[in-house]
């Protein structure tokens, strides 16, 4: 019998958390490489990334947790929309202050949270359906409240929206006068979002138990965990940080508009498979998720700076990507079920 | 000498609609016992457990724990209680490292955060003390299957149980890893903890066991010390025969096999790794050949391989003298295969459709899908097998999933018979359904034989066998041990080959 | 035998039970009172008047701009019933096709008002690429046994990529009538040829799946897998098959969504009508876990989604889809 010790093997999550970090590293230095006369290699470009997508890394994070459960919540583009119009809505036409639009936002998203997780994990109501309900009912609420679109104009949002928080490193423009780095408020709630679900889900009950259910929720039931409810905080959790989610978007875009986000629950989903969370749930990662975004983010930036490719590319360079991780899931996990 | 009792469940009694589970079954477990729970199948054997761990509440009857009355209400529960449980499929999460299925909602933490440290230390400590030797620290799915059955065990162990129940830990484990299993089993015994092992296996219930209970149908048939009970007596009683009834039945077939002509079907070194061990097999046209043997021995895997639902490894296989290759059922049903499964919800019915729908489906699909059959002639086919068969449907086009269980059965019969088989194979086709309706399917295999098909048939009821059959092939732990023919087709011969070699004891 | 029957067939219920409990009756009442409300808030929605030789009015207009969903829908159903899982790819599919078919046609001009290539040319051109899509879907769903919505989430993201990459990022205009009339009203034909389009797909759809066994062979497969494979059924081969009609019957949709705009607008072509048909299948009372099936209520469901936004538009209100659920 080989009872051996074996040497620690690496398990699925870190194989793709390694295959993903290290696409990002590589393509990032190739970019670097190419296209160092364009600003590739500047620390602003870096930090970029992190400015655009800070609502979609909040976001995305909402999404690993469900997926890792086992679900998934198709609505988070809507609630972002109706997170951006209610905030502009209120602000613009009612005189909310900005204070209040961030309750709105939160509020919101729990509601969202609530109601779906109670539908998910009470009435056994697939996540799927209950989430496509959702996406409806979000856009039809944005639309409700305005069909217009409604630029955000409130001084303290805006405030907040382009305060400069500058780091002490820098590059020289093209002047050569040097200009810190700055990044956003909105990246350092994102960052600290990535860093709280993390902690989540490595050192808590909770985080643990998100795992199991994903697993094998029938394991879970038998050991005695509470499986109903902790899917119930997973959506909750989810909701919450889609509505601050919107909230990041809301400050990226300062506006709000009925179509706005429109697609982006699929960014999500793209971007916590490319970080290498398990589409049969069990396994995931916020940081993988955080490169998962990231990898979306150079593409993109990576194509627009080269110039001759067209931007279509991004779109096809993305999903080729997507390909790559799905086929290889799949056979990590049907690999996995033949040594049974 | 007798140990201090554990465990005593008195009168337990659960009905389920239309179904008496368990009627008046009493129970004893003693401190440091390994106590076997016999039984075939639907016996209750997992109804008196699902019980005892909170599954299901039981309708009557009292459960003492150490001298006092407890209720059970939810596995959670009875874990307090101090009764674990590890069941046959391994409820465990692959996808979590081995420490943390050992600590799973009861993590050691610090400061409110899960302490992997001390974690991953403890379950070294407790992995040692079991003498389980892997890393606390590797993930679950890259440990074999024994290794995982171990840590279940080591999960339990450590939530300080008392009572310890092992619903068949076994099936899936090979021979060093049962045996390492048992030294466990045996370790954990002289500490105290009460063992019920619920096992298919006799050789293990009598390597391993101090005593044994045997229920059928649901009623308490007697508990015994395993060294005073000889082995064809346990056969015997568990399957509801009186030892020295055995003799008197005899089967009324005397089978005729047409050896002229080369057999209908012809197997030789089939086999499929894991579940059943290379056989050679024969039969021959207008012959019902029975396969027996206890649940898990590898009946249904053998006719499964026939049929191409699992893909044999190993062998070849000639139908009608032609050597061909069966990849998929569709080949088999096109070489003249039926295959009516065991498991009639999951792998039988097509719930949502039609009695029609149901019938013709087979016969539809080896005639592929351009040469649609006219509504026409699926209803005709449909009336002349309700007729036929006297299946009781509300109308042809009834969703079978209202149908009762043997009724169902019966449209599954007609779904074979219409693709018009040279050889049928029946498996377990009157389990859970009412002796009428047992009695009809009986006599309908006697017909069909005595118009040339040839039958095989399963069935964990020997008389009904020995009714039906001209030969019999005997399987035991996934090997073919015997066939039996003729004069030796007695329950006796049968039950005997069955049991195997009485080594162990006596 | 006479006690073969336990109890009478039919007959006995009462009409209105039997009504109510016909499996087409709560998408149909769905539709009913969409219609209802509508007549009661906008008096003249019914109203039907002729100009040259054309039907005009609210309900046309309805009908006219559910073609596309229909077509869509039909698709859907067949994908939802035999895996169980929706294929959200079909928008981003009618945009590779509407692209495909206008290039040839177009022959790399950007905008051109004679064919460079025949019509029948370019449709098949056009379709065989929305095909390739669909077997590519098939492919992963099928044989590599991933989950239906992340194995078409791939085209999802590329299909309008690819689509521009087809035109190369330009909007290509087809101004040509030919081309045009496919997508508009034709005098003395009553209804505007799309309508037509949708008629012809249902058909042909309902009369593949009676004249063949595909039907019984899809819901077989998506109510019992295991029970289908032992009866002989390829699971993998009809789960395939469904993919790749669905889409087939997107790319028709893109043709009919692109005559309509005499162009290929990669971007907006099929614009989230996935979700649309996902909820006419669901609006339809077909189960989105798989199984049986019913394509009349998926039709009556795409038209309802029409209707209701229709309405909303006539009221006003924009595509407030709240009563829906």
């Amino acid at each position: 019998m080989k009872t051996l010790k074996r040497p620690r093997s690496l398990s699925a999550t870190g194989f793709l958390l390694i295959v993903t970090i290290g696409l990002f590293v590589l393509m990032y230095a190739a970019g670097m490489l190419a296209f160092s006369g364009q600003g590739f290699a500047k620390p602003q470009m870096f930090l970029n990334l992190f400015i655009s997508n800070a609502g979609l890394i909040v976001i995305s994070c909402g999404m690993t947790l469900v997926m890792i459960t086992g679900g998934i919540d198709i609505s988070v583009g809507s609630v972002t929309a109706l997170v951006c119009m209610v905030v502009a809505y209120q602000m613009e036409r009612n005189g909310a202050s900005a204070f209040t639009a961030i309750l709105f936002a939160l509020g919101i998203g729990l509601a969202f949270g609530i109601v779906q997780g109670f539908l998910v994990a009470y009435l056994d109501i697939q996540p799927f359906i209950v989430s496509l309900a959702g996406l409806f009912f979000g856009r039809g609420m944005t639309a409700i409240v305005s069909t217009d679109m409604i630029s955000i104009k409130n001084e303290t949002f805006l405030a907040w929206a382009k305060y400069q928080i500058y780091l002490p490193f820098g590059s020289n423009n093209k002047k050569g006068i040097y200009q810190p780095a700055y990044i956003y408020p909105t990246v350092i709630v994102a960052l600290l979002v990535v860093l709280f679900i993390f902690i989540l889900l490595r050192y808590t009950k909770f985080g643990r138990k998100v795992y199991a259910i994903g697993g094998n929720q029938q394991s879970a039931l038998m050991m005695g965990l509470n499986v109903r409810r902790t899917k119930f905080e997973a959506y909750l959790l989810d909701g919450f940080l889609a509505g601050l989610g919107g909230f990041l978007f809301a400050l990226n875009s300062c506006a709000g508009f009925v179509e706005q986000a429109k697609g982006l629950e699929m960014d999500a989903i793209s971007s916590s498979v490319i970080g290498g969370t398990l589409l049969s749930g069990g396994v995931g990662n916020p940081i993988g998720t955080l490169f998962g975004v990231l990898i979306k983010g150079t593409i993109s930036s990576l194509i627009t700076t080269q110039g001759t490719l067209s931007s279509w590319w991004v779109r096809i360079a993305l999903s080729a990507l997507l390909c790559f991780f799905i086929v290889l899931q799949s056979i990590i996990t049907s690999r996995k079920q033949k040594q049974r | 000498m007798e140990n201090k009792i554990v465990l005593s469940m008195q009168g337990v009694c659960k009905a389920f609609p239309g179904v008496r589970a368990l009627q008046d079954v009493s129970f004893t477990l003693r401190h440091g016992e390994i106590h076997a729970l016999m039984g075939e199948n639907g016996a209750g054997k997992s109804t008196l457990i699902k019980v005892l761990t909170g599954v299901y509440e039981m309708d009557e009857g009292e459960i003492l724990l150490d001298g006092h009355p407890v209720s059970i209400h939810s596995p959670q529960q009875a874990q307090t209680l101090g009764i674990s449980t590890v069941y046959q499929e391994i409820t465990l999460c692959p996808n979590l490292t081995v420490a943390e299925n050992l600590f799973i909602g009861r993590e050691p933490r610090r400061a409110g955060f899960i302490d992997w440290q001390t974690m991953n230390r403890k379950s070294d400590e407790l992995l040692e003390k079991l003498d389980i030797h892997i890393q606390p620290t590797q993930q679950l799915d890259t440990c074999s299957i024994a290794l995982q059955q171990m840590i279940a065990i080591a999960r339990a162990v450590d939530m300080q149980c008392q009572v310890l129940i092992l619903d068949e830990p076994t099936s899936s484990l090979d021979d060093d890893e049962v045996a390492k299993l048992f030294d466990l089993m045996r370790r954990l015994k002289e500490q105290g903890v009460g063992i019920i092992f619920v096992t298919h296996f006799l050789e293990q219930v009598y390597e391993v066991s101090d005593r044994i209970t045997v229920l059928r149908g649901g009623e308490l048939v007697g508990e015994y010390n395993t060294s005073e009970l000889p082995r064809l007596q346990l056969v015997a009683k568990m399957m509801g025969k009186d030892f020295d009834d055995l003799a008197e039945i005899k089967s009324t077939r005397t089978g005729n096999p047409d050896t002229g002509r080369p057999p209908v079907v012809e197997a030789k070194g089939v086999g499929h790794r894991g579940t059943v061990k290379p056989y050679d097999l024969e039969v021959h046209k207008g012959e019902v050949i029975g396969l027996t043997g206890l649940l898990g021995s590898g009946r249904s895997e053998l006719v499964r391989t026939l049929y191409g639902a699992d893909k044999a490894d190993t062998g070849t296989l000639k139908i009608g003298g032609k050597q061909i290759k069966v990849n998929t059922p569709l080949d088999a049903m096109k070489h003249g295969l039926a295959y009516l499964p065991e498991d009639r919800k999951n792998d039988g019915i097509i719930a949502d459709l039609s009695v029609r729908e149901n019938i013709i489906l087979a016969l539809q699909a080896k005639r592929g899908m351009f040469k649609p059959m006219s509504r026409r002639e699926m209803e005709e086919f449909a009336d002349k097998y309700i007729d036929m068969l006297q299946i009781k449907t509300a109308s042809r086009e009834t969703p079978i999933k209202s149908l009762s269980g043997g009724n169902q059965q019966k449209v599954i019969i007609a779904r074979w018979l219409l693709t018009n088989p040279d050889f049928l194979i029946l498996d377990e086709p009157t389990r859970g359904i009412d002796i009428g309706t047992k009695t009809e399917i009986q006599k309908l295999v006697l017909r069909l034989a005595d118009q040339g098909m040839s039958v095989a048939f399963i069935s964990s009821e020997i008389e009904e066998m020995l009714r039906t059959c001209s030969r019999m092939v005997v399987m035991r732990d996934g090997r073919k041990v015997g066939e039996l023919s003729g004069d030796d087709l007695t329950q006796e011969r049968i039950m005997k080959t069955i049991a195997g070699g009485e080594k162990a004891h006596a | 035998m006479p006690e073969a029957k336990l109890t009478p067939p039919g007959q006995k219920k009462p009409l209105w039970r039997r009504i109510a409990g016909h499996h087409l009756f709560l998408p149909l009442l769905c539709l009913v009172i969409v219609l209802l409300s509508n007549l009661i808030k906008t008096p003249d929605f019914f109203a039907i008047t002729i100009q040259n030789g054309m039907l005009r009015g609210y309900v046309i207009d309805v009908v006219n701009r559910a073609s596309e969903l229909v077509i869509l829908a039909v698709g859907m159903t067949l994908v939802t019933a035999a895996s169980g899982g929706q294929d959200i790819s079909v928008g981003a599919v009618m945009a590779v096709s509407a692209a495909v078919c206008c290039q040839v046609l177009s022959g790399g001009e950007v905008s051109v008002t004679t064919f460079s290539n025949p019509l029948i040319l370019a449709v098949l051109a056009a379709l065989l690429a929305s095909a390739l899509c669909g077997a590519f879907n098939g492919f992963l769903v099928a044989k590599m046994h991933i989950q239906p919505m992340v194995a078409t989430l791939i085209l999802y993201t590329a299909g309008r990529g690819i689509a521009q990459l087809v035109t190369n990022g330009q909007i290509t205009y087809v101004r040509v009538d030919a081309y045009k009339m496919w997508g508009s009203a034709l005098p003395g034909l009553l209804f505007p040829v799309p309508v037509f389009f949708a008629i012809a797909v249902v058909l042909i759809v309902s009369l593949v799946i009676k004249k063949t066994a595909l039907g019984l062979y899809i819901e077989s497969v998506g109510i019992n897998g295991n029970a289908s494979r032992l009866v002989g059924l390829n699971g993998t081969k009809i789960k395939w098959i469904t993919y790749i009609i669905c889409g087939i019957l997107a790319g028709i949709a893109g043709f009919v969504s692109s005559a309509r705009i005499y162009s290929a607008d990669a971007n907006n072509i099929g614009l989230n009508l996935e979700m649309d048909a996902i909820l006419a299948v669901a609006l339809g009372g077909n189960i989105l876990g798989g199984g049986k099936f019913s394509l009349a209520g998926s039709v009556i469901g795409a038209y309802t989604i029409q209707a209701l936004t229709t309405t909303l538009y006539a009221m006003n209100v924009s595509s407030d889809q709240l009563p829906v659920y």
